[in-house]
């Protein structure tokens, strides 16, 4: 699966998409795969301020829980709740239907802290 | 495996020179000596075969065998009959370990009686979902008050003053490790809990907590209570056999339902290893510590059982674990499955009503006697205080000479002064014997 080339990367494997004052955030396809069948999804509350680097959601796969991190600083404004019936969307369409939540950023600077699409690929590439 | 690994003294040097130490002694430095001198007195030094035997039969003979009395304890732990089947049962080979297998699914026996431990715990509590057994029922009441911060993310809860005292204190130490805040909820002259106090403090509330029939053996009237306290969770510990005649905690509204199930067919010997019960609501299941077994079927269309949710514990979540229970009770929960399957619905509601009516008899005939009064003017089961002229101590070592415990002298307990005794009355107990306690406590 590509690497929309609009998007950010972070090292723990989620993605970011700008949307203005917001972001929109979710795992990679190189994450979804490495776990395996996604069985749950832990989002977390409306409006709560996470920070760059902080975790704030698991994903439960038939292999392993595992944290997600926050690729940047920000409220959260939106969470995806179809996750909760269909978890499996983060495996069939992780870069769009799966997403995760949406923030509003604290410092869009951030984001500038994070690979693009062609730093990411090489990231993975040895792994 | 090696059952015993032998160190010669060259071993052992090796050993402490390797981590820089020069004795034994030294190793275990970090004991404080008044502990140390607590095992000296018991004679901790080297011992021969015989002498380590002979020291430990005479530790051992300081125990009472509840056998050999006629026995009226109750605070918890209950004397019901247990019949021999249960244990003939959890000896066979293939059922007797305590533990869960690591590789659940190549043991489908075991799965398929935990999927019934959970699917009987279930109905006779009235609840959802029941995990497949903790560790007893003090530490289960402490993982609920932890289930129940992480559901509602608030830190206070209100703890009834006539719970368990033993749980109380391991509410204490879990509220202490976890920066939890407890208040009291007190109780009045009719020994239940004062619902206006919980009232004035729904502030913050993250939980209530309850037990049914409480301390005193009091039936508490529940059944508002989760319509007073909105969206805390509704924490309630009760005695199964109870729930053959009291209605089921899930249907006035408790979240999370614990209880001991020493009860359902588990020896009381000497207080322990119990049984943690623990059952919930579907809504909450993710939040449920423990593991859980499912019923599904296979690429054939066959029934199996598998390992279906285990994902607050350590070894799927590691630091992130909301529990610290990485196994279970398997082999007592075994028991008591087999036991509840053997007595039946219609068993445990029999036994239930047995119990009932024998407590009632004693406690009847009790307070007519000179000396005796109830304390409490309240609907109970199988246990009640009794309000004592003299000492309750006094009372109960003279029982004892007669061939009876008698009951718990409520003093120690800080909730009643010394003239109380709580008297638990099971199905084990003929009419005769309990005449015969009426007379020794009233001749005492």
């Amino acid at each position: 699966m590509p690497y929309p080339s609009e998007y950010r990367y972070s090292k723990e494997h989620e993605w970011v998409k700008r949307e203005g004052a917001n972001v929109r955030v979710g795992i990679t396809d190189f994450a979804q795969h490495e776990l395996g069948d996604v069985v749950y999804v832990e989002l977390p509350k409306m409006g709560r301020k996470v920070k760059q680097h902080e975790s704030f959601a698991v994903v439960e796969s038939v292999k392993a829980a595992s944290e997600v991190y926050s690729p940047v600083s920000g409220e959260v404004i939106e969470v995806n709740k179809k996750l909760d019936g269909q978890p499996e969307l983060i495996n069939q369409s992780p870069h769009s239907d799966g997403w995760m939540v949406v923030l509003r950023i604290d410092d869009p600077k951030e984001i500038d802290t994070l690979m693009t699409a062609a730093e990411y690929e090489k990231h993975i590439g040895g792994k | 495996m090696f059952e015993y690994i032998p160190n010669t003294p060259e071993d052992q040097r090796e050993m402490l020179a390797q981590i820089g130490l020069s004795s034994i002694e030294e190793l275990f430095s970090d004991i404080p000596r008044r502990v140390l001198d607590k095992f000296e007195k018991i004679g901790i030094a080297p011992m021969s075969e015989q002498e380590a035997k002979h020291l430990l039969h005479n530790i051992a003979r300081e125990n009472l065998n509840p056998e050999e009395f006629v026995n009226f304890l109750g605070g918890g732990l209950y004397d019901h009959y247990s019949p021999s089947v249960v244990g003939h049962l959890i000896q066979r080979s293939e059922f007797f370990t305590t533990y869960t297998p690591y590789q659940a699914e190549l043991s489908q026996g075991t799965l398929t009686w935990m999927f019934e431990f959970q699917t009987m715990i279930c109905e006779l509590t009235g609840m959802d979902v029941a995990n497949s057994s903790l560790y007893d029922g003090g530490s289960a009441l402490a993982e609920a008050m932890l289930m129940a911060k992480n559901v509602t993310d608030k830190k206070k809860f209100l703890v009834a003053r006539n719970l368990n005292p033993n749980y109380r204190q391991v509410l204490d130490t879990y509220a202490w490790g976890a920066g939890l805040e407890i208040q009291e909820i007190p109780f009045g002259e009719d020994g239940r809990i004062d619902k206006q106090f919980i009232r004035q403090n729904l502030a913050d509330l993250a939980g209530v907590i309850v037990q049914n029939p409480n301390f005193f053996g009091v039936i508490e009237d529940l059944r508002e209570l989760k319509s007073i306290i909105g969206n805390a969770m509704l924490i309630v510990s009760a005695n199964p056999i109870s729930l053959g005649v009291l209605a089921p905690p899930g249907t006035y509204g408790a979240d999370i339902y614990v209880g001991e199930g020493q009860a359902l067919g588990v020896p009381i010997s000497f207080g322990g290893p119990l049984l943690g019960l623990f059952a919930t609501r579907m809504s909450y299941v993710r939040k449920m510590p423990g593991r859980l077994a499912g019923r599904t079927i296979d690429i054939n269309n066959k029934t199996g059982y598998v390992m279906a949710l285990q994902t607050r514990e350590q070894h799927i979540r590691r630091d992130k674990a909301t529990s610290n229970i990485c196994t279970n009770q398997a082999l007592c929960a075994l028991m008591s499955t087999i036991y509840m399957a053997l007595l039946g619905r219609h068993g445990l509601r029999q036994l239930a009503e047995l119990n009932l009516q024998k407590a009632h008899y004693l406690a009847t005939k009790l307070a007519r006697a000179k000396g005796f009064t109830l304390k409490f003017r309240s609907p109970f089961f199988n246990e009640f205080v009794i309000e004592t002229s003299k000492k309750a101590s006094s009372l109960l070592k003279k029982a004892q000479k007669e061939g009876f415990l008698a009951g718990i002298d409520l003093e120690p307990f800080g909730l009643l002064d010394g003239h109380h005794l709580l008297i638990a009355v099971t199905e084990k107990r003929t009419k005769a014997e309990l005449d015969r306690l009426v007379k020794v406590l009233t001749q005492a």
